[in-house]
């Protein structure tokens, strides 16, 4: 929605890209845009064409379970929310005869004369984002896909749980509809796999979503049912992930690692049986209500099609080439990759990578900034004082979409009792260029100084309507509409009398509401167009390089004397590029830039203001400084930790991740001549002490194991692990060991490996869970896989008002939207202090902070939203508001009256978000909300039960 | 014979979610009884108790509190 309103982003929809030619800076790239056949400036999705359209086609949204129309939109929330008609199932296009839309649309929108256009765009940069398609399972005939009624994909089963999908959220069995009790879900469907497909690679989301479905399902259930998930390997490598699947155990989903090799239909040919071998080889065969198949994602031929189109090269999969270090960067300069273009990724990297990719698009554009963006003015406000409320209703009949329901003019008529209403009339689309304009024409002509709109929703159109008003000289937030379309003649249509009964109850109630407001003023920061970076590892320094490419004065703050942070100790990346000449190359960068100032051995010490002017003192070394910056990155990192298992630091043999890189640099030709080696992962990790993982190890080990394999093929190497998390394509590296021979044996949490030492023999012993017997493996090295952990933050936290989690890991404003802003306007956060993550998440999150805080930086004056709270006169400083503000946005202040001190509270503007829980919290109305006090909220109440007017 | 019993009921939706499901509920055309009387708040957090009592004691039949 924000997209679609932005002002500038314009949105090509039906349309696909079919050359590019030039190149970076100068790109000219020639679109096809399909017709659409309604005119998108006259459709007011009211929907008729679709009710009206004979034609039904499978919904391609709803995976085919249900049908839609061949006029159509997509789904409910689609942006922009035109309809469109599918020129491959329309009658009249394919058969040259209905034309029902047309005859029906009250707007005139529908045009079977549109034609396909060609345009072209010049542009400086391209970011390509076709996504991914999901695997098809149809060809793996084992699974019954397609046969068996019950067998369904996990994309499918997602729109059969849905509340808005086929079903309306109500469980059913495709075979016989009655509700299913008893599911499993098959992980891995199309994912680590290359027998029946290519697709060697683990698509990293599926172990995630097949547990929230169990979930769901069994809360949907009375007694939840019996949800059953076969896998391989749990991957729950993500932020609180791991918390997730412990409560997914906690809640009797029922885990059974295996990988059934067949699906057969069910007694009475309904739900399915399945036969599976356990890990101790026992043949098992069971029935179940249905089957989910957790498919996995793959490169769709779109994606295929755009890489040929703009010369990019792809993977062996056929994703889009990146390096580790440049992760959104395809193999042509000025053109950039996001989401699942890039490999499998869940939401919040998606949301992440998305940012990062504009953030260098913009920086290929920084010398043309600003040149070509459009920014809206508007005349002098009217000054209102004095005047009492002079109110104008207007009542939309949206074509027949309200008016076919509801008595629109017995509306208008009512709405001219209501007090302090002088002016009331219908409009046949309140929301149509002419009326915007009539409704400037009748606000100066009658004097109006509030607005009422009884038509569709606020969440769509209130921002058109508050645009009306200022260009007619009001405040915005003079307008309240009545919501008598999606919340009244849509969902009563068979009820016309109580529909228009309710509609006059709106009016009034908005009347009432409305009567009550007073401008608003949108608060303005002057900018500070400076950014802060706090940490010098990777992620810090790649953020205050980008910041300061975008031509921001940067100063990056590290508490060591040295850039690089754990970079340094770390040889390759996953995808075998070399880190230590990346790092030289970023910190010589870093240095030599003319607008990054580094300061070393130095901290934060204060920190007052708010998002686009923060003023902050620093101490280095033994000085004190004042600096002052619009917003700040936080990239403070991680480390690994000590093990205080497994006999750590009681021999030399036994060492960690990091140490044993160092003894691979310098003592090469020892670990060649070893004999054997033993990884133990998950030390420290998933356990009650810290019950997250920790998200590198499982590909560090697989890596370090290849490396042993490759230096000596005859070294015994074994891999002791509790469940492989080597996600997306680093699962071609765990294939690749074992290959090469590296023994991987399974443990369990409650019965871990037991490391002694006997005769200066390092022994290690562990029970094969296929075998069921215990083995003792003698080694000459014992690498621990040793967690990791967010360092020292508690001062930054404090300091800045900011959030953490259970582990010490700082938390953004929202886990999988806004993955990279802190709840704090103007905070950033980026790289390990957020979570474990290999080294090209961290850069991507980098970028991505960067694009975040270019939003704020890149304006003089910011202009923040205007529904803040707001201290009365009642308040007397009781301070109980103090506790709930979510945003810490409240402070007890002193001030005097008339001689005597009294405490007060007081609210910060910027910081404030207007949720008003402080408002509720008031026991005598000393704080509120603009646009929701509490007069106005008691209005709406006493007009809705009638008690005024 | 007296009219069936119609209930008066009070809503306060919050913007984000309850209100933008009744908003969804219209475009998917799901029919509900009109017995609500929908208040849009900016979080359900923001609605006082004090509100929701004297809903009820100036005759509002029960009151949702969505969000």
């Amino acid at each position: 929605m924000e997209c679609g309103r932005h002002l500038n982003i314009e949105i090509l929809t039906l349309s696909e890209v079919v050359a590019v030619t030039g190149q970076a800076g100068a790109f000219s790239v020639t679109v096809k845009k399909n017709p659409r056949f309604i005119d998108m400036d006259k459709c007011i999705a009211c929907g008729i064409c679709s009710q009206k359209c004979p034609k039904k086609v499978d919904d391609e949204f709803n995976m085919g379970i249900s049908k839609r129309k061949a006029a159509y939109i997509q789904y409910g929330q689609t942006v922009p929310l035109k309809y469109a008609i599918d020129p491959k199932t329309c009658l009249f296009t394919t058969k040259g005869k209905c034309r029902a839309c047309e005859k029906f649309c009250p707007t005139g929108a529908i045009n079977f004369d549109d034609k396909e256009e060609i345009q072209t765009f010049s542009v400086g940069s391209l970011i390509l984002s076709p996504g991914y398609k999901p695997f098809d399972p149809a060809g793996i005939d084992f699974y019954g896909y397609g046969k068996i009624p019950d067998v369904v994909t996990g994309l499918e089963y997602e729109r059969m749980l849905s509340p808005g999908g086929p079903f309306h959220g109500h469980l059913e069995k495709p075979s016989d509809h009655k509700e299913p009790k008893n599911i499993a879900w098959i992980q891995c469907v199309g994912s680590r796999s290359t027998n029946r497909c290519e697709n060697g690679y683990c698509s990293s989301v599926c172990c995630m979503y097949a547990m929230k479905q169990a979930l769901i399902t069994a809360a949907h259930l009375p007694d939840g049912g019996r949800q059953t998930l076969f896998y391989m390997d749990i991957r729950s490598h993500g932020k609180e992930f791991e918390l997730y699947y412990n409560y997914a155990k906690e809640h009797d989903i029922r885990f059974v690692r295996a990988r059934p090799h067949t699906i057969e239909p069910g007694p009475g040919n309904t739900g399915v049986t399945m036969r599976y071998v356990t890990e101790d080889g026992r043949q098992l065969k069971e029935d179940f209500d249905m089957a989910v198949l957790s498919v996995g994602m793959e490169a769709s031929a779109d994606a295929l099609d755009l890489s040929q189109k703009t010369g990019i090269e792809l993977t062996a999969y056929n994703f889009a080439k990146t390096g580790s270090f440049t992760p959104v960067s395809s193999s042509r300069d000025g053109i950039f990759v996001s989401g699942c273009f890039k490999g499998p990724m869940n939401i919040p990297s998606s949301v992440a990578v998305a940012s990062a990719a504009s953030a260098e698009a913009s920086k290929a554009l920084i010398s043309a900034k600003g040149t070509l963006t459009r920014e809206k003015k508007y005349p002098a406000e009217k000054d209102l004082s004095g005047q009492p409320p002079r109110i104008g209703v207007f009542v939309c009949s949206c074509g027949s979409n309200i008016a076919g329901v509801v008595d629109v003019a017995a509306v208008v008529d009512y709405a001219k009792t209501l007090p302090y209403v002088v002016h009331a009339e219908n409009n046949m689309f309140a929301c149509s260029t002419d009326t915007q304009e009539l409704l400037a024409k009748v606000i100066g002509e009658q004097n109006l100084n509030r607005i009422v709109i009884a038509a569709c929703t606020p969440r769509t159109h209130e921002p058109l309507f508050q645009d009306t008003l200022k260009e007619a000289g009001l405040n915005g937030y003079l307008v309240e509409m009545a919501n008598i379309r999606n919340h009244n003649s849509w969902v009563h249509q068979k009820q016309p009398e109580k529909a228009t009964a309710k509609a006059m109850d709106q009016v009034r109630m908005a009347a009432a509401k409305v009567g009550l407001a007073f401008p608003i003023q949108e608060l303005q920061v002057n900018v500070v167009q400076k950014a802060l970076v706090i940490g010098g590892g990777v992620a810090g320094m790649n953020a205050a390089l980008g910041l300061a490419d975008q031509g921001y004065e940067t100063m990056l703050l590290e508490k060591t004397d040295a850039l690089g942070g754990n970079a340094w100790h770390l040889s390759t990346t996953a995808k075998n590029e070399k880190i230590r000449p990346m790092l030289e190359q970023l910190i010589q960068k870093v240095e030599s830039h003319e607008r990054i100032e580094i300061l070393k051995n130095a901290r934060l010490t204060s920190s007052t203001g708010t998002v686009g002017n923060f003023t902050s003192s620093i101490q280095i070394g033994n000085e004190s400084r004042e600096i002052q910056y619009g917003a700040a990155v936080l990239a403070t990192g991680a480390r690994e930790s000590e093990p205080t298992e497994f006999m750590y630091g009681e021999d030399a043999r036994i060492m960690t991740h990091l140490e044993f890189e160092k003894e691979l640099a310098e003592r090469k030709d020892r670990v060649q001549s070893a004999g054997s080696a033993v990884f133990i992962q998950c030390v420290g990790s998933r356990n009650t002490r810290r019950p997250y993982c920790s998200r590198v190890c499982c590909t560090h080990s697989v890596q370090n194991a290849i490396t042993l394999k490759t230096l000596n093929p005859s070294m015994n190497v074994y891999v002791l692990y509790r469940d492989m998390r080597t996600y997306g394509t680093r699962e071609d590296l765990y294939t690749e060991a074992r290959r090469r021979g590296v023994v991987f044996i399974r443990y369990d949490l409650e019965n871990p490996p037991l490391v002694a030492k006997t005769d200066g023999a390092l022994t290690v012993k562990v029970t094969d869970p296929i075998l069921g017997m215990p083995l003792e493996l003698t080694t000459d090295y014992l690498i621990l896989a040793a967690a990791i952990v967010p360092n020292e933050t508690r001062e930054l936290v404090e300091l800045y008002k900011c959030a953490v989690n259970a582990d010490g890991f700082l938390n953004e404003a929202h886990p999988k939207l806004r993955p990279v802003d802190m709840a704090v306007d103007g905070l950033f956060i980026a790289g390990l202090c957020t979570y474990p993550k290999p080294i090209d998440e961290s850069i991507s999150q980098a970028k991505a902070a960067v694009a975040r805080a270019n939003v704020i930086l890149s304006q003089n004056v910011m202009q923040l939203d205007a529904i803040k709270s707001f201290v009365t006169d009642h308040c007397d400083g009781c301070a109980l508001c103090l506790d709930v503000c979510p945003y810490r946005a409240i402070t007890l202040t002193q001030h005097s009256d008339n001689g005597h001190t009294a405490k007060k509270i007081s609210t910060d503007k910027a910081l404030c978000k207007g949720c008003g829980l402080c408002a509720a919290t008031c026991p005598k109305r000393g704080v509120m909300v603009h646009g929701f006090t509490t007069e106005q909220l008691r209005a709406q109440v006493y007009a809705a039960l009638d008690l005024i007017g | 014979m007296s009219e069936p019993f119609e209930p008066k009921i009070i809503g306060f939706l919050c913007n984000w979610c309850a209100y933008a499901g009744g908003d969804l509920a219209g475009i998917s055309r799901i029919q509900y009884p009109p017995n609500m009387r929908a208040i849009r708040v900016m979080c359900s957090g923001m609605v006082h108790p004090e509100l929701v009592v004297e809903a009820l004691t100036k005759g509002a039949d029960g009151v949702m509190v969505m969000g």
